[in-house]
């Protein structure tokens, strides 16, 4: 006799995880190719590609010159000739070189053909700051992009995610920003050994808590899980919602928590002003109100460009210490 | 040339004057909105191109496209209707004057954004190449283009990776109201490409043959697997940028004049009509037929339904994943 037991999962990186959802939509898929810059011999800058010049060659790893426009621009044209290109941008602050192609035109043309053509395009690019790379390096655009209609914006926290959704980007019909953040390439977490995908627009409830709810994504994830533990020794017990996809947005899951716990705070890397926070949260306002016992608290990046030095750098980032006395100041702590 | 196809491509110069003609008039009508920049004068330069083309090949432009979608086959009723905003149009009245698709007959769009195009004429000879297709791309677009950063990253990655593009600068000497060289440092945009080893050609843009023999011979060499080639056809927009445009600020009259007698149709007319192929009941035919066809065209685009309220967010998204 024997009991069929799944296979456990895999203790991997968020950067070995990407490798692997790359290679194995690659395995699974003539037409899906990469294109970006110093992808293919050396591996890309955050060597998430490593590996794959010699498993499928130049013609599916194409290194390119650095022009972001026509990198965006050739992964738009070939998806509208039939492939599945995943172009890289070495990070968000290039992307406003290819703002033109990924606002003008890959969000526009299914639009614009009444639905004749769609644009299959995934665009790995890395987001936010925390690594003393200054204020051309450390930039957070992933609620720009967001509020286009026509794109979707993923932004992975665990290594599961990153897998399960990358390879649901690149299955998608759609033109996907899917945003990586350099501070969790290194990070560790379970991968089930199996194919599975993570569709866009679910968010996840990461930790289940009755008396406040914070609500990010990305690496910001991480310091509200953190948080919550602080506040679990004082008997304040959080719930952490993970985004996970920033459009098409899994509000629904927000207002849910929030109906429970009465209190939420919205936690981001991006400038304060117009940030992706202040989307989520005045939708908590128009559709919850009745339900908050305080007014929805925001953190986010502070409203100056990223300074070098170290101290203020990380004044500049929410932190952990800036979660908690959020939560303690709605609950009157 | 045999006699058959120069008829055919005098009958082609005709039907986009008189659509475009007739475009005015319903715009001044209020029956079309927006931007609408007319092609007349510059005849010669899509139907001889587009001759020059397979139907597998894609087309991909900029925004004063009437005149590439109709010598694309694209049907005249379908592009009237979406000047007029109609469900029938060829992108459903979504797209409008600047942004005329049919992705049946590989015409992959006009675009806005000057420039815009050219990384996604690039896209597409890759996927053409990838995929072993042998589909040749024809990117077209004005001498306003090749001053933008796109231009030139485009002509430099299509070089580089050997991609099947032919490049087609529609040169009507001004974009908007700026003379080419109050813009360009160069103003022979054929020699622009040299630096990326792109073999460059000039040609009449007011001889629909000569446009038609130069975009072939590209189209050849680029589907033997050269380098992209960049053609530069010389022409000259008789109308303002657009409806709303007061060209009289900054072009003379002599110069519209000058270019007036160089016009495509007459050109080809003449030519036809001191061979005896083209006795008067033939060309009265013939514009009694393009006549006719543009009628209904505006009855086409008159009677077809407007967009429902549904149509606002739709096709945002594919629904497939
Ligand atoms: C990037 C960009 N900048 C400015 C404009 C506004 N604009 C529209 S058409 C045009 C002139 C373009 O001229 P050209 O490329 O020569 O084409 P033509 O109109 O002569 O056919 C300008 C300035 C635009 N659409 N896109
Ligand atoms: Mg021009």
């Amino acid at each position: 006799m024997s009991t069929q037991t799944k296979p456990s999962p895999v203790e991997t990186t968020y950067r070995e995880a990407l490798n692997q959802a790359l290679r194995e939509e690659m395995r699974r898929d003539e037409r899906v190719f990469l294109l970006g810059e110093d992808i293919g011999v050396y591996g890309g800058v955050y060597a998430v590609t490593r590996g794959l010049l010699e498993e499928f060659g130049e013609r599916r790893v194409r290194d390119t010159p650095i022009a972001e426009s026509v990198i965006v621009g050739a992964g738009i044209g070939s998806a509208m000739g039939g492939l599945r290109p995943v172009a890289e941008l070495q990070t968000i602050n290039f992307s406003l070189l290819a703002m033109d192609q990924i606002v003008n035109h890959a969000a526009k043309i299914r639009y614009m053909s009444g639905g004749q053509i769609c644009v299959p395009l995934t665009i790995r690019t890395v987001s936010g700051g925390g690594n003393q790379l200054a204020a051309q390096h450390s930039q957070s655009f992933e609620g720009w992009y967001a509020s286009v209609p026509g794109l979707k914006v993923a932004a992975p926290f665990t290594p599961h995610d990153a897998k399960g959704l990358l390879k649901a980007s690149i299955r998608d019909d759609n033109p996907v920003i899917f945003i990586e953040h350099s501070l969790l390439y290194s990070t560790r977490g379970p991968v089930p050994p199996e194919e599975y995908l993570v569709p866009l627009g679910q968010a996840e409830v990461r930790r289940r808590g009755k008396n406040v709810t914070l609500v990010s994504y990305s690496r910001m994830v991480g310091l509200c899980l953190a948080a919550a533990e602080k506040l679990a020794t004082e008997g304040i017990e959080a719930e952490v919602i993970d985004l996970r996809t920033l459009r098409p947005l899994d509000i629904e899951t927000v207002i849910a928590s929030v109906q429970r716990t009465k209190h939420a705070v919205v936690v981001e890397e991006g400038w304060r002003t117009g940030g992706f926070g202040a989307e989520v949260a005045s939708q908590i306002a128009e559709r919850a109100f009745d339900y908050l016992d305080a007014p929805v608290a925001r953190l986010a990046g502070a409203d100056c460009p990223m300074p070098y030095a170290k101290n203020l750098e990380l004044m500049a980032l929410p932190s952990e210490e800036d979660i908690v006395a959020a939560a303690q100041g709605l609950l009157g702590r | 040339m045999g006699e058959e196809r120069l008829l055919e491509f005098l009958r082609r110069m005709l039907l986009i004057r008189r659509f475009e003609e007739k475009a005015a008039e319903m715009y001044a009508l209020g029956k079309i909105g927006g931007f609408l920049h007319l092609y007349i004068g510059e005849e010669a330069v899509a139907v001889g191109a587009m001759a020059a083309l397979e139907p597998r090949d894609y087309v991909i432009t900029h925004y004063r496209e009437h005149g590439h979608a109709l010598a694309r086959g694209l049907e005249p009723g379908k592009i009237m209707a979406e000047l007029f905003g109609k469900a029938t149009g060829v992108s459903r009245g979504k797209g409008g004057s600047m942004h005329l698709f049919d992705a049946r007959r590989n015409f992959m769009g006009g675009y806005a954004i000057v420039g815009g195009s050219l990384p996604l004429s690039v896209g597409l000879a890759l996927a053409s190449d990838y995929l072993g297709e042998g589909r040749v791309v024809l990117s077209v677009f004005g001498d306003g283009a090749v001053n933008q950063g796109e231009f030139h990253e485009s002509l430099n990655l299509a070089a580089l990776w050997h991609l099947p593009v032919v490049f087609l600068c529609e040169n009507n000497l001004y974009a908007l109201s700026t003379p080419i060289e109050r813009a360009s440092a160069v103003t022979e945009v054929f020699r622009r490409g040299e630096c990326y080893g792109i073999r460059g050609r000039q040609v009449d843009g007011m001889d629909v043959q000569a446009v038609y023999e130069a975009v072939e011979e590209a189209v050849a060499r680029v589907r033997g697997g050269s380098k992209p080639v960049l053609v530069e056809a010389l022409t000259y927009r008789y109308r303002g940028h657009s409806m709303a445009d007061p060209v009289q600020f900054y072009r003379k009259r002599q110069e519209e004049e000058k270019w007036k007698q160089w016009d495509p149709l007459l050109r080809l007319r003449q030519r036809l009509e001191s061979q005896g192929r083209l006795p008067p009941e033939l060309r009265s035919q013939m514009e009694r037929e393009v006549e006719a066809e543009v009628e209904a065209a505006v009855a086409f685009a008159e009677e077809s339904p407007p967009l429902p309220a549904e149509e606002l967010c739709h096709d945002v998204y594919s629904d497939k994943t």
